[in-house]
């Protein structure tokens, strides 16, 4: 069996007195994508910042490709091709849509071809290119915050709740980008509350419950067991639409 | 989005306002001349400061002692090389005015990397700590001053070809103020320059919004941040000689004397905005020479009251920097 790409073993997190992370233990297979999914404060963005180093994990080890990362700083974690994107989006906002994609682009200007891929998907982002990004929609912020990600090929992407609050195209949208960075042998994490659009892209899935992961295994037969889903998640079978 | 002009317009709108309550356009045109001065003089000790708050939330009160020190040794150099400064010739006044500033610069520079390293960084993220610590720094630097260059004032005469005024008509513009305002010019526009012409630049933009996203972004924000602490030092050091000069006495609080009105200038630009900090010096600049004609004895607090009517009309500054 190959070795994973990413690997988390009893990885715990504080955040002051709060213990958030009990032993997340979960694997990312090279060239897919995996969504975590969980209910809302099951330790999922926790996870996503701890595996950024943007919060230390206390215990555990979380290696990737082949190298513990666990005690290493944030920019070197993203140096070592691992990008990204937060809930918040976190969008520079008084700069540009070109300047957040020329700061993005760490190895010098972005490459024409790249930008081309990225606009085919995220029209809005050619629009506004000299406005500063404040003044962006939500979902295009959104944009931003992906195309920010993906501006030179990364190996891992770490995304947290990419359709929150998106329109039904821009979904749609996403699924195809998402789908065609998968195509392009990138690895993708995701962190997911919409069902459907996890159904549709997920390779694997890791289910966080309290601080720890309840279950992981294939997206198909997560997808085909409702007794689990409603066990983990809470959904019911008219949330799977 | 359309840029926000209107704080800019505020600087004619004092100007043209003072106008008429001077009376005499003469006086009107040195006073502005000594206002824009005193404003970029501000600004150049000012830039520093603002941006290593943006970038890492840290209140150095210590920045007055880079102030001093630039001072301070800007005034030894040129006592040093006071027939220079005594000669006839702008050229050879020069030749002991430039190593003067750049010797300050070096030295204040050199001195904010160790006040970072051993006073700032162990605070990181506290700012309770971080004001009794720099506090304390600014303290012990200005004893240290003391101990080095004496309790005395130091009298500091312009050289000769900045001395005197240049006139036109009944207006008299001082040559050194005129010089303090090419200087804090080009201070100006380098910086604005930098931070929106450079990769360096933006990377302070986006450090100052939101310096977590830059690191995720595999750039360290760590270093930059010593980087901009080092730079806003040695510029503090110009500041610091340049204000020197135009006091024409060093002491050792000329650091805390200038700081407060260095915060009221970042105060008013908004925490983190270059641009609000010029505006912001130009306006305390004017204000100041202004009312100190006008109204000398409510001179002192014109600036406390120049600050507190724009944190009514903007709160966060006059140019809000959109934090994460």
């Amino acid at each position: 069996m190959p070795e994973p790409l990413l690997s988390l073993r009893g990885v715990e997190t504080r955040i002051g007195r709060y213990h958030i992370l009990h032993g997340v233990a979960f694997d990312v297979a090279e060239g897919g994508l995996t969504m975590l999914l969980g209910r809302n404060g099951a330790g999922k963005t926790t996870t996503l910042r701890t595996i950024m180093g943007l919060w230390r994990a206390a215990a555990g080890e979380i290696r990737f490709a082949g190298r513990d990362i666990t005690r290493l700083a944030t920019p070197d974690i993203a140096r070592l091709g691992i990008a990204y994107v937060p809930e918040s989006m976190a969008i520079f906002a008084d700069l540009t849509v070109q300047e957040n994609l020329i700061l993005a682009a760490r190895a010098g200007p972005p490459d024409a071809k790249r930008l081309d891929w990225i606009f085919g998907r995220f029209e809005a982002l050619k629009r506004f290119w000299a406005l500063p990004a404040g003044n962006l929609s939500g979902g295009q912020k959104q944009m931003l915050a992906v195309a920010r990600a993906i501006i030179e090929p990364r190996r891992l992407l770490l995304i947290d709740e990419p359709t929150k609050g998106l329109a039904p195209a821009i979904i749609a949208n996403m699924i195809a980008a998402f789908a065609e960075l998968k195509d392009g042998q990138s690895t993708l994490l995701v962190v997911e509350q919409n069902f459907a659009f996890a159904q549709q892209l997920g390779d694997s899935v890791a289910v966080m419950d309290d601080g720890k992961v309840a279950h992981t295994g294939t997206m198909a037969a997560f997808a085909a067991d409702t007794a689990l889903q409603q066990h983990l998640l809470g959904l019911g079978m008219g949330e799977h639409q | 989005m359309k840029r926000d002009w209107l704080p800019w317009l505020l600087i004619p709108a004092v100007g043209l306002l003072a106008l008429p309550l001077v009376g005499s356009l003469a006086s009107w045109v040195t006073l502005s001349v000594a206002g824009l001065a005193m404003g970029l003089m501000i600004f150049v000790m000012a830039s520093g400061l603002t941006l290593t708050f943006g970038l890492m939330d840290v209140l150095n009160f210590g920045h007055g002692a880079f102030i001093a020190v630039g001072a301070f040794v800007a005034a030894s150099v040129m006592l040093a090389l006071a027939p220079l400064m005594g000669a006839d010739s702008l050229w050879l006044n020069l030749g002991a005015v430039v190593p003067a500033v750049l010797a300050a610069m070096l030295v204040s520079g050199a001195l904010g990397w160790g006040f970072e390293r051993a006073i700032v960084q162990p605070v990181y993220g506290q700012h309770l700590r971080q004001i009794l610590v720099t506090t304390g720094g600014l303290i012990v630097a200005e004893q240290l001053l003391k101990v080095i260059w004496g309790p005395e004032q130091i009298t500091l005469a312009r050289p000769t070809a900045l001395r005197g005024a240049f006139l036109l008509g009944d207006v008299a513009i001082e040559k050194y103020r005129l010089l303090a305002v090419v200087v804090g010019l080009l201070v100006f526009a380098a910086l604005a320059l930098t931070l929106n012409r450079t990769k360096l630049g933006l990377l302070i933009r986006a450090g100052v919004e939101n310096g977590e996203m830059v690191e995720a972004l595999g750039y360290r924000i760590r270093r930059l941040f010593v980087g901009v602490f080092v730079a806003g030092s040695a510029l503090a050091g110009l500041g610091g000689a340049m204000w020197g000069l135009y006091q024409e006495t060093v002491t050792a609080a000329i650091g805390a004397q200038v700081i407060v009105l260095v915060f009221i200038v970042v105060i008013i630009g908004g925490l983190g905005s270059i641009g609000g900090c010029f505006v912001g010096a130009l306006l305390v600049g004017l204000t100041a020479n202004y009312i100190g004609f006008l109204a000398p004895k409510v001179a002192l607090g014109s600036n406390i009251l120049l600050m507190a009517l724009i944190l009514l009309w903007r709160p966060q500054g006059l140019y809000a920097v959109a934090k994460r």
